[in-house]
């Protein structure tokens, strides 16, 4: 790759986000800012490698792509007085570009991506196509969508911000906590990405735990005051420490309690560590702290060789008062059986609706695993066979196989 | 609404089926992905055939017969079995689809059963 090539790149990857979310902030239209910046990264692979690496690549993408959306608006057959806010506009790159100081907006452009008129499936992607560049494809992989249905949602929520008016701005104090648990909840999404049991998943399919990481910092940066958005980036490192372990050297799945806890990163546990503690000081917990906080007492594990399953049974009830899902509830049964007995376990499970497990792989490993300790053979059995046929992963499959005989 | 998922499976993967030590592991993964399907309420129906050295492939093109021994197309992945789920989206197909044993050693092919065209009017 030459010199231009790779500086065009680089400037890219580095400040696509930054640029995406002031152009669309400015035009109030994504898909437009995208197309533009999408030219202007072209027109840099050209003439970059003719004219050399201008000093300021992020100003000279800046003003090539609003060069392309001023046009883009005179074919749209504008009216004079709208062109002469236009060409204002332009001439505004006089007071940006000498530092490339133009504001960050991509905070206001997370608070877009995660409103409420913006449909929930869709927040993710979007957040993932804006802040990041991350293409359709990969987005559409991650969360087992088919490519096709992935871009026409995309094109969907964007044509509703547009057309809606959804404002580019950070909600006002009163609101703020519950429009940024959308946010939190959306880049936690992608954190999971498709995989049901986060704290198993497969180490080699990383999915886009490293993209939601670098989400988490980015909120944590810019909104340092919010406690949750700290217990989300802690959570996310807790368990972003222990991907290691998930897998013995043969390539075998091993759960949580089986790690070897020599094998867990000790400078994320130590940076998740920092976060919670800071977080705790605003005195405001919430469901990420609480989760990370669960994820925490795990973590003492790897000091004293203990367990204090008991003080996690009791976050996850607390938990549960926040985010009653069913992830949690199952968690929790696993917790109760710990700590108390397995049947204590297996009635928590037994107070979770059917119908709302019948595709969900977690419960019916608990299950499988708790039936089996209190010796109902046959059931357990049965239970196992609903946990082998939901997973995805060939590992946890064959150690599941593996626990039903044995 | 259906679809039906189309299992595509490896020469290894087909070997499996009869190897005594690998057997239990690739039925016991079949069973339970049934179970699964059964006990979720989307199963429609299926089946698991027989590897492509039973098929015999049969044109009969310009009045010309032609019976082959061997599937219809030698590829690297082959038609080991079908699913026919009912679901409310593609999304939902896709969800089953990405737990199918084959989608992590072959693929796992989705596609929309066409609904019965109305009669004629």
């Amino acid at each position: 790759m030459s010199d231009a090539a790779a500086a065009a790149e680089l400037a890219a990857r580095a400040s696509y986000g930054r640029l995406l979310a002031y152009l669309a902030a400015r035009w109030r239209d994504v898909a437009r800012a995208e197309d533009a910046l999408g030219d202007a990264l072209l027109a840099a692979l050209e003439t970059w490698p003719r004219t050399g690496v201008p000093d300021k690549p992020e100003a000279w993408l800046l003003t090539a792509a609003r060069r392309r959306l001023v046009d883009g608006a005179r074919h749209a057959s504008v009216t004079a007085a709208a062109e002469a806010d236009l060409t204002l506009m332009l001439d505004e790159r006089a007071e940006h570009e000498p530092h490339a100081g133009f504001p960050d907006e991509r905070l206001a452009l997370l608070f877009v991506c995660a409103h409420p008129a913006i449909d929930e499936a869709a927040r993710t992607p979007l957040m993932l196509q804006t802040v990041l560049g991350l293409d359709g494809a990969r987005i559409a992989s991650a969360f087992l969508v088919a490519p096709a249905t992935m871009s026409q949602r995309l094109v969907r929520v964007k044509a509703k911000i547009r057309e809606a008016g959804i404002r580019f701005e950070i909600p006002a104090p009163g609101q703020l906590a519950e429009r940024l648990d959308a946010v939190l909840e959306a880049i936690y999404a992608a954190y999971g990405s498709g995989w049901e049991d986060v704290a198993g998943a497969d180490p080699r399919r990383r999915g886009l735990a490293e993209e939601a990481i670098w989400l988490g910092r980015l909120v944590t940066r810019l909104l340092p005051d919010a406690p949750e958005a700290r217990g989300l980036l802690a959570l996310m490192l807790h368990c972003e420490a222990r991907r290691p372990a998930r897998r013995n050297v043969a390539g075998g799945y091993v759960p949580l309690t089986e790690q070897d806890v020599t094998r867990w990163s000790l400078p994320l546990m130590a940076e998740a560590e920092r976060l919670l503690a800071a977080a705790a000081r605003a005195n405001a917990p919430g469901r990420f702290q609480l989760e990370a906080a669960i994820q925490s007492a795990h973590a003492q594990r790897a000091l004293n060789g203990k367990t204090d399953w008991e003080a996690i049974a009791l976050l996850y009830e607390g938990l549960l008062r926040y985010a009653p899902t069913i992830g949690a509830r199952v968690a929790y049964a696993a917790a109760l059986a710990e700590a108390r007995a397995a049947d204590a376990g297996l009635a928590a499970l037994d107070a979770i609706p059917a119908d709302a497990v019948a595709a969900y792989q977690p419960y019916w490993a608990l299950r499988g695993h708790l039936l089996k300790g209190l010796g109902r053979k046959a059931q357990a059995r049965a239970a196992y066979d609903r946990a082998i046929g939901l997973s995805e992963d060939p590992a946890l499959r064959e150690f599941l196989l593996r626990r039903q005989r044995g | 609404m259906q679809y039906t998922i189309l299992v595509y499976e490896t020469a290894s993967e087909l070997t499996a089926r009869t190897d005594p030590k690998r057997k239990d592991a690739y039925w016991g993964a079949y069973r339970a992905y049934t179970t699964a399907l059964r006990e979720a309420g989307v199963m429609v129906g299926g089946a698991a055939l027989e590897p492509p050295r039973t098929a015999t492939t049969v044109r009969q093109h310009d009045g010309k017969r032609r019976v082959q021994d061997g599937p219809f197309a030698e590829t690297k992945e082959q038609l080991g079995g079908y699913v026919v789920i009912d679901v409310p989206s593609l999304d939902k197909a896709l969800e089953w689809a990405a737990r199918c044993p084959s989608a992590s050693t072959g693929a796992a092919e989705v596609r929309p059963n066409m609904s019965p065209s109305p009669p004629p009017a």
